[in-house]
């Protein structure tokens, strides 16, 4: 019996690495989750003069994209997001994190704008209260203003299919 | 040339400081006390880098925070509640006791009991291996005369 404790050791910590080997150390878990999304009001990105506040977002469910031009990881995500804004399950609210307003606008007249709304968080004040730290992150946000789900690093296809989707269904549902 | 590059590199780190000191020229306790506070809180973007020492944005954003909140008269646990409740536990260095941290704290303490108590367990078997000899009066002599003998040789 005494021979084999080697080998169970090495299979435990085997097992400990491979499991360690599909952690991503860059997602970490938003304490917000559950919580009612912070409030704010934000000049809009393309019409400065106009506002959007999250209390006119009560009783829809929607989406909050952080970008920024800047930003490589949103040019991968871009065009998922242009797919799901041309489906209309869903809408998308931008919020344009430390970004020129110039270079914002730019970007959406160059790439299109899968947007409803883009707010422009110059200082990059609203993206600490939503514990953004990895640009681009995207919040789904309950009909009654509970972030439900956020997703860290670019939306792709697969959890949108998986998760993003199903879950807007379900919240929409209720 | 020489003398004048040998000069200009020995001034450099003096001009590189005096760039980095604005901030505690403004509010030098202030100052020494966001320093204190965010050598203790981790940087988001480069998590293994303390807020103090990384040069992300968002970690100026955030020290920028701290400074901020410090001149309201928030103490140092608010300020720490503050960015805990938006980055998580993961903000700092020293995790907090809590059911799911119970591994992280008391693991290697297990471990080591664990490790101890093979041993003692390894230690006794072997001690019961070892067949304990009794020797017969005649092998006592024996081995005194050796024991004698050669004490005696030597001298």
């Amino acid at each position: 019996m005494m021979r084999f404790w080697p080998f169970v050791l090495f299979v435990v910590l085997a097992g400990f690495l491979y499991v360690g080997l599909h952690l991503d150390p860059r997602e970490i878990p938003s304490p917000l989750v559950g919580k009612t999304a912070p409030k704010f009001t934000l000049a809009l990105l393309q019409e400065p003069a106009k506002q959007f506040s999250t209390e006119q977002m009560k009783g829809q469910v929607w989406l909050l994209n952080v970008w920024a031009s800047w930003c490589v990881s949103c040019k991968e995500e871009h065009p998922v997001l242009m797919a799901l804004a041309e489906r209309k399950l869903v809408p998308i609210y931008g919020l344009d994190y430390k970004d020129k307003r110039e270079d914002g606008m730019a970007w959406l007249n160059n790439g299109g704008n899968p947007y409803v709304l883009s707010m422009s968080d110059l200082e990059g004040r609203i993206g600490i209260d939503y514990g953004v730290y990895g640009v681009p992150e995207t919040y789904v946000i309950d009909k009654q203003g509970t972030i439900q789900y956020k997703q860290i690093g670019p939306v792709t296809p697969d959890n949108l299919r998986e998760k993003i989707l199903p879950l807007v269904a379900e919240l929409q549902a209720k | 040339m020489k003398y004048l590059l040998i000069l200009l590199l020995s001034i450099s780190p003096a001009l590189s400081f005096a760039e980095e000191a604005k901030d505690l020229a403004a509010d030098p306790v202030l100052e020494a006390r966001m320093i204190g506070l965010a050598e203790k809180l981790r940087c988001l973007v480069c998590q293994n880098e303390s807020l103090a020492s990384s040069h992300a944005e968002l970690a100026e954003d955030l020290r920028r925070e701290v400074r901020e909140q410090m001149k309201k008269g928030l103490s140092d646990d608010e300020i720490k509640a503050y960015l805990v409740a938006r980055y998580g536990d993961f903000v700092l260095f020293d995790p907090p006791m809590k059911r799911y941290t119970l591994l992280l704290w008391f693991g290697p303490f297990a471990l080591l009991l664990a490790g101890l108590s093979g041993l003692l367990w390894q230690l006794r078997k072997r001690k019961n291996q070892i067949p304990e000899t009794t020797l017969s009066a005649e092998d006592a002599q024996r081995a005194d005369d050796l024991l004698n003998s050669s004490k005696e040789t030597q001298a």
